[in-house]
């Protein structure tokens, strides 16, 4: 990861003052992604396994659980924003919400087969990642120079995917050596979430830039005025192009099916569909953020949607072995041009001390427009039929696509009273 | 507060990645070397030729029988998570370890010898045999079929030992629908229950949001829908009526209750139960129907009778049991 990041040597010259290292801060964010992301993909992988099978919920039942929690998520993060924006304490709220995943585990451990103890055990993980999500990707928007950012982000996503892997991996050789016994797969998860925290509380900077300084330096007394970050033209934007392209966007599990509909696959190859696409991801986020921060993210962006739009087309024409190679490849490029993307193409439009409440913001309303998109494309899937569904799909998508390129800022984001460019810390 | 030193933080991670590392091994083994019952076959003197009452002994997941109510119960049998036997044969499901996951299907004949093996994806669901023990089907959970990765939906097979044909899904038998030939991607079929021509048989299929009772033909490959709302059905004795749980509440904590439907007339009425039944009923004759329910004081299922007319009350039948089948 951190060869990749150092670049190639032929790279044009850099801006003076552009340091062409990853700074340490994160490094470190990517590296306490990465351990709790295996924690928690390990339990992911087997949570459905074993309330279906180890304690005998009815799938109805599990659907119910799983389902309660998602909405939740959206508002819980917008919360975790606003806490960590309001006195700069980034560092402390993801903690809290790190910790709180991982104390999960053991709830889940000591729940047994209590279906309450289960319930809270989840929603205390849900509760703990949204509230960690935002103020993680304002860290690392914090922690260097704006150019940078898409590759900073691309670190990040490349380290967090690398985690999502290589959890049910884990789970699966707990499993394996233990032959099925699922508290196992919790302990061990547990202990890899404690060393997550750990590591974030060790290693990760309280403050990497100057943004955690600025609202922490307000006095106690009247509250700093809550920064006006829906009032801002150009973000408003980034917000509007992103909820727009993300209802248009059908969601993974739909590309799969399709894919193995067509070609009349096992069903136990839809697990590993997901690691296919994750691991083109995990190739092309870093160099995907450094080309979005050398040709604009704005572009980079716009194109990764293409990029889907391409997964669809391809879909709608017969479907054949090579089909799925395409399929997954360009759904990696999607991902790994959109997501770290985004955080970097709107950072810099957010003032420092409203940057996380900025991001949960633009994250939640993704997350609600690919909800609604994928419930609609569902809905169109059971009127219509499969192929009509997507070929109104990839219509949509068009349309936004073209809509999304007029609301976009050209020019690259004013950053608004930008502060100078700290010295960054350097990896060592 | 000032940060620690490089060395120090250096030390502090080593000091908890070995306590972690050794905190995980430690239970993992600990974990191995629980005491966990192993997939056993039957032993030699245990068969399901004696009649009486066969089912799931929940403490250690083997096959049991008991002769009447208040008896001694016999162990000693397979080891399944779903059990059925009838005519000249037994089925037994069992759930293989690993992820994903994957179910065995035993065939058994009646002294519980291993006739044909197959392995299929998912969870253990139902398991019948017709009443001459010649055509089988089972069900299974999968997840990844549907359009929610997190969902579960159903894969049912069937497998004719007189031919030695075995379909694995029987998704796409051509089945008709209010009238008209119905096609979607989403149709799932589950707890299939055969009559005693080893030909028709009944099933739950749903589509689009609703369960139905259906109605097949082997010979003829066909299916056709009856009835909306009725899932898991089994036929009784004599061919006139099928027990099925209908969903009757939208409250995933208790959302079915038995019923037994007159196939001539579909007129339907409730059983007895009050309590939520999420398995597929057995006739012990004519007039009783079994059930397993989870289970009271800690035990991890037992088994219920009531009466099919729907009178009296139910009747606790077997403690700490499962899968329940009447031979004899």
């Amino acid at each position: 990861m951190y060869l990749a990041a150092n670049g190639r040597p032929d790279a044009p010259p850099r801006l003076p003052g552009v340091r062409r290292r990853v700074p340490a801060a994160v490094l470190a964010l990517g590296t306490v992604s990465l351990v709790t992301d295996i924690s928690s993909e390990m339990v992911t992988a087997v949570l459905p396994l074993y309330l279906v099978l180890g304690l005998g919920l009815t799938p109805l039942q599990f659907g119910f659980l799983d389902g309660m929690f998602n909405g939740a998520t959206a508002l819980v993060r917008l919360l975790g924003g606003r806490l960590a924006d309001r006195r700069g304490h980034h560092k402390r709220v993801a903690g809290a919400g790190y910790l709180l995943s991982a104390l999960s585990r053991l709830g889940l451990l000591l729940a047994g087969g209590s279906a309450g103890g289960i319930a809270a055990a989840l929603a205390a993980d849900r509760l703990g990642k949204g509230i960690r999500t935002a103020p993680r990707d304002a860290l690392i928007s914090l922690s260097g120079p704006p150019e940078s950012l898409g590759r900073y982000f691309g670190v990040h996503r490349a380290m967090d995917t690398t985690g999502a892997l290589l959890g049910p991996l884990a789970a699966f050789a707990v499993l394996w050596a233990t032959a099925d016994a699922y508290d196992a797969v919790f302990a061990v998860s547990f202990c890899t979430g404690l060393l997550g925290v750990l590591l974030l509380a060790l290693y990760v900077p309280a403050a990497p830039g100057p943004a955690a300084a600025l609202p922490a330096a307000v006095p106690a007394g009247p509250r700093p005025p809550r920064p006006p970050v829906l009032r801002d033209r150009a973000f408003r934007r980034v917000l509007c192009a992103s909820a727009l392209l993300g209802a248009t966007t059908i969601g993974d599990a739909f590309l799969y099916l399709l894919l193995l509909r067509g070609l009349d696959l096992p069903p136990a190859l839809f697990t590993l569909l997901p690691l296919g696409a994750a691991a083109v991801y995990l190739l092309l986020a870093v160099p995907l953020g450094r080309i979005a921060d050398r040709t604009g993210r704005r572009t980079a962006f716009l194109l990764g949607h293409g990029a889907l739009l391409g997964a669809y087309a391809l879909l709608l024409a017969p479907v054949c072995a090579p089909t799925v190679v395409g399929v997954l490849a360009l759904l990696g490029v999607f991902y790994a041009a959109t997501d770290g993307v985004l955080m970097a193409l709107a950072a810099p439009a957010l003032p420092a001390a409203g940057r996380a409440g900025g991001l949960a913001v633009l994250q939640t309303g993704q997350a609600l427009a690919r909800l609604l998109g994928a419930a609609g494309f569902g809905a169109a899937w059971t009127l219509w039929g499969q192929r009509p569904a997507l070929w109104a799909a990839a219509l949509a998508l068009a349309g936004a696509l073209a809509a999304a390129a007029r609301i976009l800022p050209a020019a690259p984001l004013p950053s608004p009273a930008a502060p100078p460019i700290p010295p960054v810390p350097e990896a060592p | 507060m000032n940060p620690p030193s490089p060395r120090l933080r250096l030390a502090l991670v080593v000091t908890a990645v070995l306590l972690l590392a050794g905190g995980s091994l430690g239970y993992v083994l600990h974990a191995r070397h629980r005491e966990r019952p192993p997939g056993q076959q039957a032993d030699a003197s245990f068969t399901v030729e004696a009649p009486g009452l066969y089912f799931r002994d929940t403490a250690g997941g083997r096959i049991a029988r008991q002769d009447g109510p208040g008896l001694p119960r016999v162990t000693g049998g397979p080891s399944c998570d779903r059990f059925h036997t009838a005519g000249s044969h037994a089925l037994c499901l069992r759930k293989l370890p690993g992820v994903p996951a994957r179910t065995e299907a035993l065939v058994l004949d009646r002294r519980l010898r291993e006739v044909r093996k197959v392995t299929v994806p998912g969870i253990p669901n139902r398991a019948r045999v017709s009443p001459s023990g010649q055509v089988l089907s089972w069900t299974t959970f999968t997840t990844g079929d549907s359009y929610n990765t997190a969902a579960f939906s159903t894969r049912t097979a069937i497998l004719d030992l007189r031919t030695g044909y075995l379909v694995k899904s029987v998704e796409q038998i051509p089945l008709t629908l209010g009238g008209a030939r119905h096609h979607d991607p989403d149709v799932n079929y589950w707890g299939v229950t055969f009559a005693a021509d080893d030909n028709r048989f009944y099933a739950t299929v749903s589509t689009r949001g609703a369960t139905h009772l259906v109605e097949g033909d082997l010979r003829a490959w066909s299916a056709k829908a009856l009835r909306e709302n009725a899932e898991c059905p089994s036929l009784s004795p004599d061919g006139t009526r099928a027990a099925f749980k209908k969903k009757v509440s939208d409250d995933p904590r208790a959302p079915w209750r038995l019923y037994v439907l007159d196939l001539a007339t579909l007129r339907e009425h409730p059983l007895a139960e009050p309590r939520s039944v999420d398995d597929q009923a057995v006739w012990l004759d004519d007039a009783t129907l079994a059930y397993a329910l989870p289970g009271q004081d800690g035990r991890a299922g037992d088994i219920w009778s009531a009466r099919a007319d729907g009178t009296g009350e139910p009747a606790l039948l077997v403690p700490n049991g499962s899968s329940p089948v009447r031979v004899g």
